[in-house]
């Protein structure tokens, strides 16, 4: 059985964006984060909208996969939305009805709101977890930390944590999945009762998972001592990561972007944020 | 005695995504008392069956009845429903999580109510028919062997006094003697306390061996239902989709071909010698009637 | 012929706490393995079977015995970390489960861990990892996530993860116990593969009989000895010995010994259906036409 979780999962593909450098991705993520969170009218926020159907267009991964790793997060987006329809004022008051006022720059900012969770989620989504298998994307973190290998910080286990954390992740949902199965099978109820009697019976599941997340970790130490491994010392990579002209292409792809909004913001700030 | 009936069930995964998989496909079956065994490939569709058949998937089309009742007449009673179908699942030592092997067995019948003498009772005669030590109930699960896990797991639901028990590939990983003794106990087990016992498994030697009755599935199909030695009488179909059968089986096929049958219904290696025996005394017998003649 | 594992009288015990007393799991086991040679390993659970293969990979020490592995004595006292690392770089390990032994989400990244910890350089890592992945019939799923494949597929990703670290010498420790019949083919009809073509050393830890039957050799454990070691038609020949250790024999070999109890002359050491059944055809003519 799948889980059916897909937020943060690799989708095969061979499309241009699949293809960077890893550690380029990563700082084209944080420069798109970074614009994102730099717009403030409803014009940058058009082209940045634009922007992002051109890089989901370009991975070929079908718009409606995105859609579902944003499930998940629903009810952060809607609540944050109702609450700026409502509580925001501003000089155009659409609305009034008994001590309830909305006001058109409330529903705009409400929309723009919106519109930046959903950006955060594809900018993620599109050059790192959904493009980037997850070891590419640890070894690059590896990489652009190196530097702090010298103040004596343990990049490399770090990266390998993460790397066998992305790994289990999958493992472990399947076996929640079957532990709660079982546990129901033999009449565990976890929908009824007050918060304690509910906790507690969350007590069948954790221990178990708890054992067979040790067991594991335990067997998987052995097997990765065996196929020789001995640390960051002396390991070498399969997948060398480099830097290729298409990867430049796309950050100054980024930084165009970036000076863009900064540009509409200043000139065309219609309705613009009140954050 | 637990009847189980299922009427034209239909039931596909991930319903409206990419990946949708129709695991059964209109299956009919009717299961009433004994031993029945349930074969078939991995992605045959022999475990979401069974979950059917204890309410923990909910069929898209068709009906579950058990001992005549619509199991999802009134869904708010599914629990009632999990109480009667007793379900040990795939490697079940994995769910242990007690503080001493008795408290485990205990979780089930705590769950439905039970309490004081009865509970005891109803805890020491399960681990006594899934074979444990009296000693063993007051330790830790987790400091027990492998086998000696697997076994508080099935005494776990034995507890809980199922009318029907069904049992996810029970003998798994385990050695020769860990699947004569496992199996042993849940045949012992059936015939003693009347349950219906339904185990999937993948090995056809175990399963001649413990079964009366043989589901074999294919492709989310029931691909035949018949007692143990109509279906292996039927090996080459067996064949043909993939299965294997007892080496003992094909002996006797073999057998035939060289002019020697003793019939194709053949499954254990006893049955097999003893029908030799009885093939050469009486043909000798016959050769010497007709010298006599 | 060079030996690639040798043991002698080996004694291994499982430290014991405040409720339990040790346990000893290996008694004086003493053996040695061919290069080039498929053996096999029976022994129920607890027989020291798991144990041993510990040893020879050398992630316990025995408390007392030696142990060489490809002429080296690995229980010397000068022995260093950077011997027991190339040892290791020879002799390798398929585990039970398989989801526990594959480190990377990637398959073909996986499959690159073990030689990128040998430090190889990028290029020939590429190459071995794709002969690997072709070897085992996996090289379609290079690039697929390893938790959406099937366990005898994700079976076949370790196997390829170990022989393209060029390893002499595979120990699989009930790789196939996991498995369901279609995966437990596929990862026998390799390790047969890679035994006859490569020339590998396998040595095939096991409770399946049939299994066990198309090794070279047959090492038997009980207890934490050796208690059988030989030929396939002599360990199965002698049915009573190993109903004794608590296990079984191939139903061909029980039927011919039941029957030649029964007074039928017949071989016992016959593991193929067809020539069973040629054997017991014949035989009981010959008894018809006697009586006659």
């Amino acid at each position: 059985m799948k889980s059916d979780i897909v937020f943060g999962q690799y989708v095969e593909g061979r499309s241009p964006i699949h293809k960077l450098d890893a550690r380029i991705k990563i700082i084209i993520a944080i420069l798109y984060i970074v614009v994102i969170f730099l717009a403030k009218s409803v014009s940058a926020f058009a082209l940045l909208a634009l922007s992002a159907g051109v890089f989901v267009g370009m991975t070929k991964i079908s718009p409606r996969l995105i859609m579902r790793s944003m499930k998940s997060l629903v009810f952060i987006i809607l609540f944050t939305a109702i609450i700026n329809i409502f509580w925001m004022t501003g000089d155009t008051l659409l609305l009034k009805f008994w001590v309830i006022e909305i006001y058109l720059e409330g529903v705009i900012n409400a929309v723009l709101i919106v519109l930046r969770i959903m950006l955060l989620i594809i900018a993620t989504s599109v050059f790192m977890t959904y493009t980037t298998t997850p070891l590419a994307l640890t070894d690059a973190l590896e990489h652009l930390l190196s530097p702090l290998k010298k103040i004596k910080v343990p990049v490399h286990e770090f990266a390998m944590m993460m790397t066998i954390a992305l790994r289990f992740i999958p493992t472990l949902i399947d076996e929640t999945h079957k532990i709660i199965n079982a546990q129901t099978a033999r009449g565990a109820d976890f929908s009824s009762g007050n918060i304690i009697k509910r906790a507690k019976a969350l007590i069948p599941i954790l221990i178990p998972l708890f054992i067979s997340a040790f067991r594991r970790a335990d067997e998987l130490a052995t097997a990765m001592e065996c196929r020789c491994y001995t640390g960051g010392e002396g390991r070498t990579r399969m997948n060398v990561p480099k830097t290729a002209t298409r990867d430049w292409v796309f950050l100054g792809c980024l930084v165009l972007l970036g000076g863009a909004v900064v540009l509409l913001n200043m000139y065309f700030p219609i309705y613009g944020l009140g954050v | 005695m637990g009847t189980v009936e299922l009427k034209n069930i239909s039931f596909t995964y991930g319903k409206n995504t990419e990946t949708a998989h129709k695991a059964l496909d209109n299956v009919s079956v009717k299961i009433d008392g004994g031993i029945t065994g349930l074969i078939g490939h991995t992605g045959s569709g022999k475990s979401t069956l069974v979950q059917m058949i204890n309410g923990l998937l909910k069929p898209d089309e068709g009906q579950v009845f058990l001992d005549g009742r619509d199991i999802w007449e009134d869904p708010k009673k599914i629990r009632e429903v999990r109480f009667k179908v007793g379900l040990v699942m795939q490697y079940p030592e994995y769910q242990l999580f007690a503080d001493t092997a008795l408290e485990d067995i205990a979780f089930g019948p705590k769950n439905m109510g039970v309490t004081g003498e009865e509970l005891d009772r109803r805890v020491r005669e399960s681990a006594r028919f899934a074979g444990i030590d009296e000693e063993l109930l007051g330790k830790s699960p987790f400091e027990l062997s492998g086998g000696q896990k697997r076994r508080v797991a099935l005494a776990g639901v034995l507890a809980m006094n199922p009318e029907v028990l069904i049992l996810d590939e029970p003998a798994a990983g385990l050695d020769p003697a860990g699947r004569r003794d496992i199996l042993g106990g849940i045949k012992k087990y059936s015939r003693e306390s009347g349950t219906t016992v339904i185990i999937v498994s993948h090995s056809m030697e175990d399963m001649a061996l413990y079964c009366d009755d043989i589901i074999v599935m294919t492709n989310s199909r029931v691909f035949m239902h018949k007692k143990c030695a109509e279906v292996f009488s039927e090996h080459r179909e067996l064949v043909a989709v993939g299965l294997d059968v007892p080496q003992i089986t094909r002996i006797a096929s073999a057998l035939k071909g060289l002019g020697i049958d003793i019939g194709e219904d053949v499954y254990t290696v006893d049955y097999a010698v003893s029908k030799l025996l009885e093939y050469m005394n009486s043909e000798s017998g016959q050769l010497i009637e007709e010298k006599q003649v | 012929m060079n030996s690639i594992i040798k043991a002698e009288n080996l004694f291994f015990s499982y430290p014991g706490d405040e409720d339990n007393k040790p346990v000893r799991a290996l008694n004086g086991v003493s053996f040695e393995i061919e290069e080039g040679s498929f053996t096999a390993i029976l022994g129920h659970n607890g027989s020291g079977k798991s144990t041993l293969a510990k040893l020879m990979c050398m992630i316990n020490m025995p408390e007392s015995g030696k142990l060489w592995v490809m002429g080296k004595e690995m229980t010397s006292d000068d022995v260093t970390d950077s011997d027991i690392l190339s040892a290791r770089r020879e002799v390798g390990m398929v585990f039970q489960n398989p989801d526990n032994q594959i480190v990377a989400t990637i398959v073909e990244e996986d499959v690159a861990f073990g030689c990128e910890n040998l430090g190889l350089p990028p290029s020939e890592i590429r190459a071995r990892v794709d002969k690997a992945l072709s070897d085992v019939g996996m090289s379609k799923y290079a690039r697929h996530p390893a938790t959406d494949l099937s366990g005898g597929q994700k079976q076949r990703v370790a196997i390829a993860g170990v022989i393209a670290m060029k390893r002499r010498c595979i120990i699989f420790d009930e790789s196939t116990a996991m498995l369901d019949p279609m995966g437990r083919r596929e990862v026998m009809s390799i390790i047969q593969k890679l035994n006859k073509e490569e020339g590998i050393t396998v040595i095939l830890i096991t409770h399946h009989m049939n299994e066990a039957a198309r090794a070279d050799r047959i090492i038997v454990m009980n207890e934490g000895r050796i208690i059988g070691d030989g030929s396939p038609r002599e360990i199965f020949g002698d049915p009573e010995r190993m109903w004794e250790a608590d296990l079984d024999v191939p139903q061909t070999t029980e039927l011919l010994y039941k029957l030649k109890k029964a007074g039928l002359d017949l071989p016992i050491d016959v593991f193929d259906v067809n020539t069973t059944a040629v054997k017991i055809a014949a035989e009981i003519r010959k008894k018809i036409s006697e009586r006659g």
